[in-house]
């Protein structure tokens, strides 16, 4: 019969395909985003974040970078920057999603929580440059970012969102350039969750000594440590670029260790306290105070 | 010919030419975004970066090259299995040219930065609506034909048909659903993990729908064609065309492990992809034992080649694909290269090696002459074979390494490797894929110097009897 019919044919395909839907993909709705996914902290984007969100979308960030923390211990080290893993609740503003499904970049759902510099320099170098900042990365520039921010649809934009604003945020939107926009943007990602301080994570040092004196031991080490995790905005040879210069540095290594471990956040310097041990910090307060190269 | 009905093909003929145009621009973009992720300098702001680059590459070959071509061979397909002239020529020719404006106008908003975001379903609502209207008109074609044929059996390429025609209308128009700001610009309908449960339901199924369905509809039609030999089993055929259909819609959050998307849908959509490997393999063994008796052919006949290397293709992506669906295998490969790796078998192994199959044989019914060169086409099947080859084995090795490295840690816990270091390692296996696609492109440009020899061929041979 059916072999006869084809509308018949076409009705019972439509029906067979709508069951899987209906059970996965329809009903769900009815809890997902719902008052037990919510979390209070999380709050909706500024209008200049907003602007930012767009031009992410509109460059296709996505197509390199990822937004969700996955529930796995490699990503909550890699990606969390002191945070945990993504939750539903977080995403309740995202229209869309930008979740990506591959990673030719870093995940981006805690970059927020990575660079505490108010100004946003290192983005903006990166962004203007990538490779001035990590030599060997793939990434395009974005320097053409550098021009004003398009405005006109700002304030639709947060009505047909839904989103609260105020005079001043719009305020704030005023002599912005694009770049000023992406920062905002990135500033903001999974910052709006409570997060375990850096201090509170990792406890000050067993010893208030440095155990390693002798530089010829952890040389090797410490050198590829400090490229890894200092270089970009301390320079290569610990001249100072985004940051201070380091090369013979007068601090105590006490407070070396401290500043690596705990950052210092009104300078923009990320804590790395979370990153690496203690036996690794100790090896580059030595490196940084005594290197050679 | 002594057929009974007079068959209308401008309109198959348009869409061979446009989507195999497009198809090139897909490959070539490809190899652009290729070498864009070994050399950032070759991203020429702000038009040509990759980000805005990489959804023209997979729009231009999911919809100009995939959809272009299904929309051939249904036209083509279609007519000869009902025995009846198609419903409309004329609405046919308005498709092609619905087509090309679709595509055309995809590919400049797509490099304007003109996008939704949302994977394979990048383009803005107005476009949206003009792709969605495109493929009704197209679906109420080859309906009609089907409501009006003369031969009463509706053979299994037909269901294959007419579930891609519901499908991807039900797909398209709930993922594209959105809040419009303005003409260029739209918000999804859906927020946060709807919208990713929405996408990848979409996304997935698109999969199902757009690049499974319409090949094995194809493949149906053309294997038995070629051989003349009947399909093995025709209610194996059913059978496996009901449970692939009623399978796939719950597989999408496969791609979601270990997101917030609720861990049931997880798991459900890992078990129904498993499960999908009977009805895949149902198509697979279909394919296989038509051949039974006649598997010399694989030797004497190139198009038996595109066709059964393509079928082979298909079963060995249906294996991987559940296997990737597995949330511990998903945890290692997924984000990684490893991904692309699988997409291309498919796409260029399974899909195209299938449609370069049925284009040479439709190509050769349509001229009323055989093809240009069997030569020409063996080296083209070798070079567009070895290329995919090297482009997905290359990945899947480049996605293991990567994995690798981002899972390893420390005894303290810590990571063992950077991220950075990571994309160091993988960069020499981006550079082999690049030349995997040079060797790819040189299997295309071969095969459509055999097409359109073969088209002046039969012109010139048309001449000749006036």
């Amino acid at each position: 019969m059916l072999e006869k019919n084809p509308v018949i044919f076409i009705i019972l395909a439509f029906v067979v395909i709508m069951i899987g839907t209906t059970i996965t993909m329809i009903a769900p709705f009815k809890w997902i985003n719902g008052p037990g996914d919510r979390i209070a902290e999380v709050k909706p984007y500024t209008p200049l974040q907003q602007e930012g969100r767009d031009i992410y979308m509109r460059e296709g960030c996505n197509n390199c970078h990822s937004q969700t923390v996955r529930t796995l211990a490699a990503d909550v080290e890699r990606y969390g920057n002191g945070g945990s893993y993504s939750r539903s609740g977080e995403f309740v503003y995202d229209r869309p999603f930008l979740w990506g499904s591959r990673r030719t970049g870093p995940d981006l759902a805690r970059i927020g929580l990575k660079y505490p510099d108010p100004k946003g320099a290192w983005h903006k170098k990166h962004m203007e440059n990538p490779q001035s900042v990590v030599p060997a990365s793939n990434m395009p520039a974005y320097d053409f970012l550098n021009t004003p921010l398009d405005t006109t649809y700002s304030e639709r934009k947060m009505k047909l969102l839904k989103f609260p604003y105020s005079q001043a945020d719009l305020d704030e939107l005023k002599g912005k350039s694009e770049m000023d926009a992406i920062i905002a943007y990135m500033r903001k990602l999974g910052t709006d969750i409570p997060v375990k301080k850096a201090e509170a994570a990792i406890k000050s040092p067993a010893s208030q000594t440095n155990p390693f004196t002798d530089l010829k031991a952890v040389q090797k080490d410490a050198e590829s440590l400090y490229k890894q995790n200092c270089a970009s905005c301390h320079g290569d040879k610990r001249e100072g670029t985004l940051g201070p210069a380091l090369k013979g540095s007068a601090k105590p290594d006490a407070e070396l260790f401290k500043s690596i471990s705990q950052g210092i956040e009104e300078n923009g310097m990320p804590a790395f306290g979370s990153s690496l041990d203690e036996q690794k910090i100790w090896k580059l307060v030595t490196y940084i105070k005594l290197g050679t190269k | 010919m002594n057929a009974p009905t007079r068959y209308v093909d401008d309109s198959v003929k348009g869409f061979i030419t446009w989507s195999i145009i497009w198809g090139t621009i897909a490959v070539l973009v490809g190899i652009v975004i290729s070498l864009q992720l070994v050399w950032p300098q070759l991203n020429v702001a702000p038009y040509f970066t990759y980000g805005r680059l990489r959804p023209i590459h997979t729009n231009a070959g999911i919809f100009g090259w995939g959809i272009g071509s299904f929309i051939a061979m249904f036209f083509y397909i279609t007519q000869r299995l009902t025995k009846t002239q198609l419903w409309s020529p004329k609405l046919a020719r308005v498709t092609l040219w619905i087509f090309n404006v679709a595509i055309a106008s995809a590919a400049v908003t797509l490099a304007m930065g003109i996008n939704r975001t949302k994977e394979y379903a990048e383009l803005e609502w107005p476009l949206a609506i003009v792709v969605a209207v495109l493929w009704v008109l197209f679906s109420i074609n080859v309906f009609m034909t089907i409501l009006k044929r003369k031969e009463e059996q509706m053979y299994i390429s037909l269901w294959y048909i007419m579930a891609a025609l519901v499908g991807v209308t039900v797909l398209y128009v709930v993922n594209n659903l959105g809040m419009p700001l303005h003409l260029f610009k739209s918000y999804s309908a859906f927020a946060g993990t709807n919208d990713a449960n929405v996408q990848w339901w979409y996304g997935h199924n698109a999969v199902a729908m757009v690049l499974t369905v319409p090949p094995l509809a194809i493949f149906y039609y053309f294997l038995p064609k070629i051989i003349n030999n009947p399909i093995y089993s025709h209610r194996m055929g059913i059978i496996a065309f009901w449970s692939l259909i009623f399978m796939y819609l719950w597989t999408g959050a496969h791609h979601l492990l270990w997101t917030p998307v609720p861990d049931w849908i997880q798991t459900v959509a890992m078990a129904f992809s498993i499960m999908l490997i009977a009805p895949s393999w149902g198509a697979v063994m279909n394919g296989y034992l038509t051949m039974n008796g006649q598997w010399e052919k694989m030797k004497t006949n190139y198009l038996v080649k595109f066709m059964i290397v393509g079928i082979t293709f298909y079963g060995l992506q249906t294996l991987q694909g559940p296997m990737q669906a597995v949330r511990s295998f998903s945890a290692f490969i997924h984000y990684t290269d490893w991904v692309p790796g699988h997409v291309h078998m498919g796409t260029m192994g399974w899909v195209s090696m299938v449609l370069f199959g049925a284009t040479y044989y439709v190509t050769s019914t349509l001229t009323g002459t055989e093809v240009y060169s069997v030569k020409l086409a063996n080296a083209h099947f070798w070079l567009v074979l070895v290329g995919q080859l090297i482009y997905s084995i290359t990945m899947w090795i480049a996605g293991v390494q990567q994995a690798g490295m981002l899972l390893d840690t420390n005894p303290d816990g810590t990571l063992h490797y950077s991220f950075m270091e990571t994309m160091i390692s993988i960069f020499p296996y981006y550079k082999i894929r690049a030349v995997s696609g040079f060797i790819y492109l040189a299997g295309l440009i071969i095969f459509i110097y055999n097409i359109y020899k073969t088209f002046q061929k039969g012109a010139d041979s048309q001449a000749a009897k006036a």
